[in-house]
């Protein structure tokens, strides 16, 4: 048996499922994770077609769900989407930047039984956070925040962390705590999609990254028992790769807005592989059998220096997506890694983050006609 | 937590049987823990009525042994500082 035709015996469930309900999004954030080219994806599942995803996932086992996007909340389903998830036994969490929510569609969400809300924000002053997300949304976030509490849910805030709101740090723990914030993520930019075009702008320096470290631990120790603080470090500072979404294929499947399946969320921009789709195939045979599932599975695409590394089977040589973005080779070895041939593109990009120096190229927001210009 | 509290699960928390993991686990934000069978009897009488007493001598019963005292304080007070549980004063 050769690695790429593992047989299902060996393939564990999809535990975890992320639904992108759409692409579309009122905010237009610097780093956001979709794909460049989002504008060209139209054709949206309908709401039975996502139930029908739901039913056949969790007779694989899957169990979490995540409700994500996009704007999830741009579709007027994720009511109907939340109560077949609760009824089928999913624990099923809401990733939101809060427009859309009001105080009815948050009591019938929580009629339905949605289990949780996580809810993002871009910085701690309204300035700060409605020039990142290019929108004016800061107030309405405290809002939704107020309500989401109001109804009994735990607060989870999410933050995604880089060069320009990482001094703010202090603020940004202290507004969550004022918040009542019971669980704090805040997420260092991993450079994918906008956020890699975006990376000089955002690329902390390794002083500024110390610094926020600091802060942040103070504050752990400070809220131990109250508040839970998440700090996700940007992995362009380690010298081991991430094991990418627990390894591609082994926990994690993603469905994107026009039903396209994907083991991670950014996999769709990897070249010549394809990509099955739930409107063509149940989600059986994709999970076990599809070519795009089964091409990172297990160890035999390795190349050296993965291939006979002690690490490979602690970091799966590392993302998939990150080795096509900087070595233009989706089975290369993730050039995070100190060992990787490629590393020096990785070395490179932090010398230019520790200098005090305004990027050439102008900040790109996440927008339909810079999608449009940039695909 | 004492002997006489009554621990639950905390809300946004569920535990639930997982047939295809063959497993009890635990459900909270974002994260999962696949339970052994211990954990899970423990944790499955973790109802809000139950004192930590009455959870320990009615699992000395269920399983036919004594002496399980200290285990399963220890582990309920693993779970509390985890978050999985609130103790309510009886």
């Amino acid at each position: 048996m050769s690695a790429a035709v593992a047989t299902s015996q060996a393939i564990g469930p999809p535990l975890w499922l992320l639904l992108e309900l759409t692409y579309r999004c009122p905010l237009q954030c610097v780093f956001c994770y979709n794909p460049i080219d989002f504008a060209k994806v139209e054709d949206e599942l309908t709401t039975d077609e996502w139930l029908r995803v739901l039913r056949e996932a969790r007779a694989l086992g899957s169990v979490q769900l995540g409700l994500s996007g996009g704007e999830p909340l741009l579709r007027d389903d994720v009511e109907a989407i939340a109560d077949e998830a609760h009824r089928l036994g999913y624990y099923t969490n809401l990733i939101t930047s809060g427009v859309g929510l009001t105080r009815e569609r948050l009591s019938e969400l929580r009629r339905v039984g949605l289990d949780h809300i996580q809810l993002s924000f871009q910085d701690s002053t309204r300035e700060m956070n409605d020039f990142l997300s290019h929108t004016r949304t800061f107030e309405l976030k405290n809002r939704c925040a107020q309500w989401i509490k109001e109804h009994g849910y735990p607060m989870v805030v999410n933050c995604v962390i880089h060069r320009l709101n990482i001094d703010h740090l202090d603020s940004i723990i202290d507004m969550a705590v004022r918040m009542g914030a019971d669980y704090l993520e805040l997420a260092n930019t991993q450079y994918y999609s906008w956020a890699h075009m975006n990376r000089e702008h955002l690329l902390p320096s390794r002083e500024q990254l110390q610094r926020a470290e600091q802060t942040m631990l103070a504050w752990r120790e400070r809220m131990k028992g109250k508040m839970k603080i998440i700090f996700v470090v940007p992995d362009y500072y380690e010298q081991r790769p991430k094991r990418c979404v627990n390894g591609w294929g082994t926990t994690l499947a993603t469905i994107a807005p026009d039903g396209t399946a994907l083991p991670c969320h950014t996999a769709r921009m990897l070249p010549g592989l394809s990509f099955p789709n739930v409107r063509h195939s149940s989600l059986r045979e994709i999970w076990f059998e599809s070519e795009g599932f089964n091409r990172f599975r297990g160890y035999g695409w390795m190349k050296e220096p993965c291939a006979s590394c002690e690490e490979r089977e602690k970091d799966l040589g590392g993302c998939r997506c990150q080795a096509y973005l900087l070595a233009h080779d989706a089975a290369a070895a993730d050039p995070v890694c100190s060992k990787s041939p490629h590393h020096g593109v990785v070395v490179a990009a932090l010398e230019r983050a520790q200098q005090s120096r305004v990027p050439e190229a102008p900040l790109v927001f996440r927008r339909r006609e810079s999608s449009l210009t940039h695909s | 937590m004492t002997q006489a509290d009554r621990p639950s699960i905390r809300p946004g928390i569920r535990l639930q049987w997982e047939a295809v993991q063959n497993a009890y686990v635990l459900l909270y934000p974002e994260g999962m823990v696949k339970l052994n069978t211990s954990a899970a009897e423990i944790l499955r009488r973790c109802d809000g009525l139950r004192s930590v007493d009455e959870i320990v001598s009615d699992l000395e019963s269920a399983f036919n042994r004594n002496g399980l005292q200290p285990e399963i304080e220890h582990f309920l007070q693993l779970a509390r500082a985890q978050g999985w549980l609130s103790a309510a004063q009886s």
